[in-house]
């Protein structure tokens, strides 16, 4: 891999091609996310969406190209752990969390704390954590749930709570996939205002479906086809891109 | 603040109790009553008491990795095994010269094999010191060896649990084996004297029930310790959905090395406690229906509950013994049999069952209608 790149992004993709069984699921994908950024990311199914977040986040290998996050750190060398140690938070396209644990202990796992084994059996919740998680059950609606076991929530509540796990991780860079599916129009809009919020602070990648969602955020859009960056530009650009229209009504 | 955390709950608080009380009360009602006492306690009785003591010790070590990690360990007999070959050889080394042989250094079979000196693994043991520190060291080692390349290389399930059954039946081969120098089938046995007291002695034997009692209760503790941190809470997370706690920043491999050798360790004491109560310790420890039938006593007494697990043991056993005493040959099938309808209609075993049924009990809380249609999805 070329280490050798110059580059303020926080997160710096070029050139990655990852194949299944010969199937090209990412085509020598470019996208360059600058700090403090927010980027919606569409595509029809199976565009790739998912599978560039997979490489992203250590689950799956590049086969070639170079994937650097922050200008200095090659996240195709590092796994899953290394890479959300280093800032990089995730939520998945079918919520998961643990279904088992409390609200509040599933954020108590996510809580920006040393991740070491030894520290973990000693570790304590200090005031000011406490006052975090709080704050974040607030934001994601969740205060008076906080007892119930996470696999009785409902699914909305579910993606709340994930995001919220993301919030409490503090990870510089979010990436977000598919946050709205399954939600109201309202919960929707205040999704699309809770990512707004977070975006103050922190670089956000956001896959999506829901174009009114998309267009809620106002973001710069990419949009992926067949692995690879189709177009780019704001909604009403690539909304009237020919080939964006074609792809999209092709199928 | 720590003993509220880790007494918790009825069962726990019970389950300590019982210990406290069966320390104290069985060696008294064994030693100190008259046999025509109706209390009296009898020392076959306290020896049988104290072997499953012993398995409920090894049953709350692999509830540890089962019922929290879900590392669902088939071969956990082996550590048991090891830490009672550990204790089998300071044992043996107390014979001294009153050995057949009267050799003052080699254990009989040694003799009887023309051996000449005392291999080096052996050094050591007629310490006791040494030997205690081998009951933790060598289960403990061969748990990370095993852990180490098994969690690096993410093996996991169906695969893992017959990789273990592996591990204890090359265990039982290697120990069958003569030349191994551990007693070859007949295993290590004739023990005299632990720590200068007569291993058959009544007093002695009322004495190591004690100390099962305690060990029990300090597994017990360590192990509530254990999954009460929030390093606990990392073990369940790993259990129901490892890859997403990867995601979170955790050595899923690291999280599952620690708990695998805590386990070994405490199964290693199980080992060297049930050594010199039941008096012999040969390579049929190793077999790999031994280390199925502690699965069976943590399904049966309810995984991820540490007391059911131990319940579970003492359970299990009570009912083989009466059963190989008046059937001996349906005791596999009823044991079976015994798996199979604990899992259809107490999948969650005796405690999570009972757990289950208190907890329904109390009044819903104010919510609760709102949801109920999303649980039943
Ligand atoms: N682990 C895998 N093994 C084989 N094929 C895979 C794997 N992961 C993804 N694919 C394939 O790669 C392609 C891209 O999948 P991906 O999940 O990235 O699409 P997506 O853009 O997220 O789609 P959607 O909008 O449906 O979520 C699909 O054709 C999918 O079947
Ligand atoms: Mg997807």
């Amino acid at each position: 891999m070329n280490a050798a790149v110059e580059t303020t992004a926080i997160l710096y993709v070029d050139g990655v091609s990852v194949s299944f069984d010969g199937f090209r699921a990412l085509n020598r994908l470019s996208l360059i996310i600058e700090p403090g950024e927010m980027r919606a990311i569409i595509g029809p199914n199976g565009a790739g969406k998912t599978t560039m977040m997979d490489v992203v986040t250590g689950k799956t290998k590049p086969d070639s190209g170079t994937i650097l996050f922050a200008g200095r750190h090659d996240l195709s060398r590092l796994d899953e752990a290394a890479i959300a140690d280093l800032g990089i938070g995730r939520k998945f396209q079918r919520p998961t969390v643990f279904e088992m644990h409390t609200v509040w202990d599933n954020l108590l796992l996510a809580v920006k704390q040393p991740r070491g084994v030894f520290r973990t059996l000693v570790a304590r919740l200090s005031g000011a954590e406490r006052d975090r998680l709080e704050e974040i059950l607030a934001i994601t609606r969740l205060t008076e749930l906080r007892e119930r076991s996470a696999g009785a929530l409902s699914h909305g509540q579910k993606q709340w709570l994930e995001i919220g796990m993301l919030l409490a991780q503090e990870p510089a860079l979010l990436l977000v996939d598919e946050p709205v599916a399954g939600m109201t129009d309202a919960e929707t809009e205040q999704t699309a205002e809770l990512l707004r919020d977070i975006n103050r602070t922190r670089s956000v990648v956001v896959v999506e479906h829901d174009m009114s969602f998309v267009r809620a955020l106002g973001v710069r859009v990419t949009v992926l086809h067949e692995g690879s960056v189709l177009a780019e530009g704001s909604l009403d650009a690539v909304s009237a891109n020919e080939r964006v229209v074609e792809v999209y009504l092709g199928r | 603040m720590l003993t509220r955390r880790l007494i918790a709950g009825w069962p726990g608080m019970l389950f300590l109790l019982a210990l406290a009380a069966a320390a104290v009360l069985v060696p008294f009602a064994n030693l100190a009553l008259p046999p025509s006492s109706p209390w009296h306690v009898p020392t076959h009785l306290v020896v049988l008491v104290g072997k499953w003591l012993c398995y409920a010790l090894l049953a709350i070590a692999l509830d540890l990795v089962w019922g929290y990690c879900g590392i669902l360990s088939l071969g956990h007999g082996a550590f048991f095994g090891l830490g009672g070959y550990a204790m089998g050889m300071y044992l043996m080394r107390q014979i001294g010269t009153r050995g057949v042989y009267g050799h003052p250094e080699l254990p009989d079979f040694m003799v009887f094999l023309n051996w000449k000196e005392l291999p080096w693994y052996w050094w050591g043991f007629d310490q006791f010191w040494f030997a205690a520190l081998m009951v933790l060291l060598v289960p403990g080692l061969l748990a990370f060896v095993f852990g180490w390349f098994a969690f690096r290389s993410r093996v996991t399930g169906v695969y893992l649990s017959i990789i273990t059954q592996a591990l204890t039946f090359a265990l039982m081969l290697a120990f069958f084996r003569n030349d191994m120098g551990f007693g070859g089938n007949n295993g290590l046995t004739d023990f005299r004297e632990i720590l200068g007291f007569a291993v058959r002695d009544q007093g002695t034997r009322a004495a190591l029930f004690a100390a099962t009692c305690i060990a029990l209760a300090g597994g017990f503790l360590l192990a509530r310790w254990i999954v009460t941190s929030r390093y606990g809470l990392v073990l369940v997370a790993v259990r129901d959905a490892e890859s997403r706690t990867r995601f979170l920043g955790y050595r899923v491999d690291r999280y599952k090395l620690f708990v695998f050798v805590v386990s070994a360790m405490m199964a290693g004491v199980a080992g060297a406690l049930y050594v010199p109560q039941v008096g012999i310790i040969n390579p049929g420890e190793f077999a790999p229906t031994n280390s199925i039938e502690a699965v069976i006593w943590v399904a049966v007494g309810g995984r991820g509950t540490l007391v059911g697990a131990a319940l579970g043991a003492v359970v299990v056993n009570a009912f083989k013994t009466w059963m190989t005493g008046a059937m001996p040959e349906v005791w596999l099938f009823a044991l079976g049999a015994l798996f199979v309808l604990v899992t259809l209609f107490l999948p969650k075993g005796i405690l999570g069952t009972l757990g289950a049924i208190r907890w329904r009990r109390r009044p819903p809380p104010a919510d609760a209608p709102a949801l109920a249609t999303e649980q039943g999805r």
